[in-house]
């Protein structure tokens, strides 16, 4: 078919948009790792206060 | 089969520290200490848990604000020495992607602190966020002289939420330090468009200097500033606050009022304008003083009988 044929199109990152996307992946990383604790720490203490 | 990749210079290059100045940090961390102060000279005791919370929830409310602003105004950041650097007129984040952001991030913070807290201070974070984004720098801003005197409420909200946080309500005391961010808020913002006044004129900012003149400008910041004075005192005349704190906020006041009064005197098309920066200096010193010395006194005062006072 003919749309086979055609090549795929891709994007070649230059160093620095590589660099921007890496920090800001570690950095979206940290704010939802922080998020689960903030979430986790707040849930263990509301379950705790109901129970008292 | 081969693949030939090509460039795509649409791909972002904004690193996270473009995303953090989005949120304006430095009034980010203005707003974060008079929040403060509002939760913790409030009645009662909060636990640290839910204090931390709050000032986390204001704190991002307001870098949302911030990026909400940066996304309307980029047109005319761009024009102005002062903002054009930033994040959005700089070309390193697209407008689309800082109105996302500022959105997630409100609807974050106003959630999490109306869930984990209470709600009326999630309603008065979200009134905060929607005043000083679609009010004041949708509309406000471009339309009149009086934008940062009717403006001035959005940055005026943080220590009445603060207080809301801590206690659920809201009574005359934070409405006291509320008006006191109001009141500050024109004479500061007046004395830096006096010198700064060509560049809000080029972007087309119907600031005060450029509307009604020196002359009226430095009439106005002296009239505000004989309301501000007084107004600093009231705390501790209403018993929230020690009179160590009423005189130091009188001497603080006296100063403020010197530095005014040398503005008023300041000859017109005096090119320097020494005493409007020096006022403008004063401005922050004053501000971050007072609810500094709220914050000292009120911690301190369980001690005052030990030392004498």
């Amino acid at each position: 078919m003919a749309d086979t044929d055609k090549e795929p199109e891709r994007i070649q990152l230059t160093p620095q948009q590589q660099k921007a996307r890496r920090k800001r992946s570690i950095a979206i990383a940290l704010v939802l790792g922080g998020l689960v604790v903030l979430f986790y720490a707040y849930t263990i203490r509301y379950f705790g206060g109901i129970g008292q | 089969m081969s693949v030939t990749p090509t460039v795509d210079s649409t791909v972002s290059e904004a690193t996270p520290g473009d995303f953090l100045a989005l949120l304006k940090p430095r009034v980010m961390s203005l707003v974060v200490f008079t929040a403060l102060v509002g939760l913790v000279v409030a009645p009662g005791s909060i636990d640290p848990f839910t204090g931390f919370i709050s000032i986390l929830c204001i704190a991002i409310g307001a870098g949302a604000s911030g990026a909400l602003n940066m996304w309307f105004d980029a047109d005319i950041d761009a024009i102005m020495r002062r903002t054009a650097k930033r994040p959005i007129p700089a070309g390193r984040i697209q407008p689309g992607e800082a109105l996302a952001f500022g959105l997630v991030l409100a609807g974050f913070s106003v959630a999490t602190l109306g869930v984990m807290v209470n709600w009326l201070s999630a309603a008065i974070l979200a009134f905060t966020i929607f005043f000083y984004a679609v009010i004041y720098s949708m509309y406000l801003k471009r339309a009149t002289p009086q934008n940062i005197v009717i403006g001035g409420a959005a940055g005026s909200f943080p220590p009445l939420l603060g207080w809301a946080c801590a206690t659920g309500t809201v009574g005359i005391e934070p409405v006291i330090l509320f008006l006191i961010i109001f009141i500050w808020t024109p004479p500061h913002f007046w004395a830096l468009a006096l010198f700064a006044c060509k560049d809000y004129g080029a972007a087309g900012i119907p600031m005060m200097p450029n509307v009604a003149g020196e002359a009226s400008t430095k009439r106005q910041i002296f009239g505000y500033s004989l309301l501000l004075a007084p107004l600093g005192v009231v705390p501790a005349l209403l018993g929230f606050a020690s009179p160590v704190y009423g005189v130091l906020a009188a001497i603080l006041g006296l100063n403020f009022l010197r530095h005014a009064w040398n503005t008023l005197r300041m000859a017109d098309g005096d090119e320097q304008m020494t005493p409007a920066k020096r006022l403008f200096a004063f401005s922050i010193l004053y501000l971050f003083a007072i609810f500094a010395g709220l914050l000292i006194d009120h911690i301190a005062a369980p001690f005052y009988p030990v030392l004498g006072g």
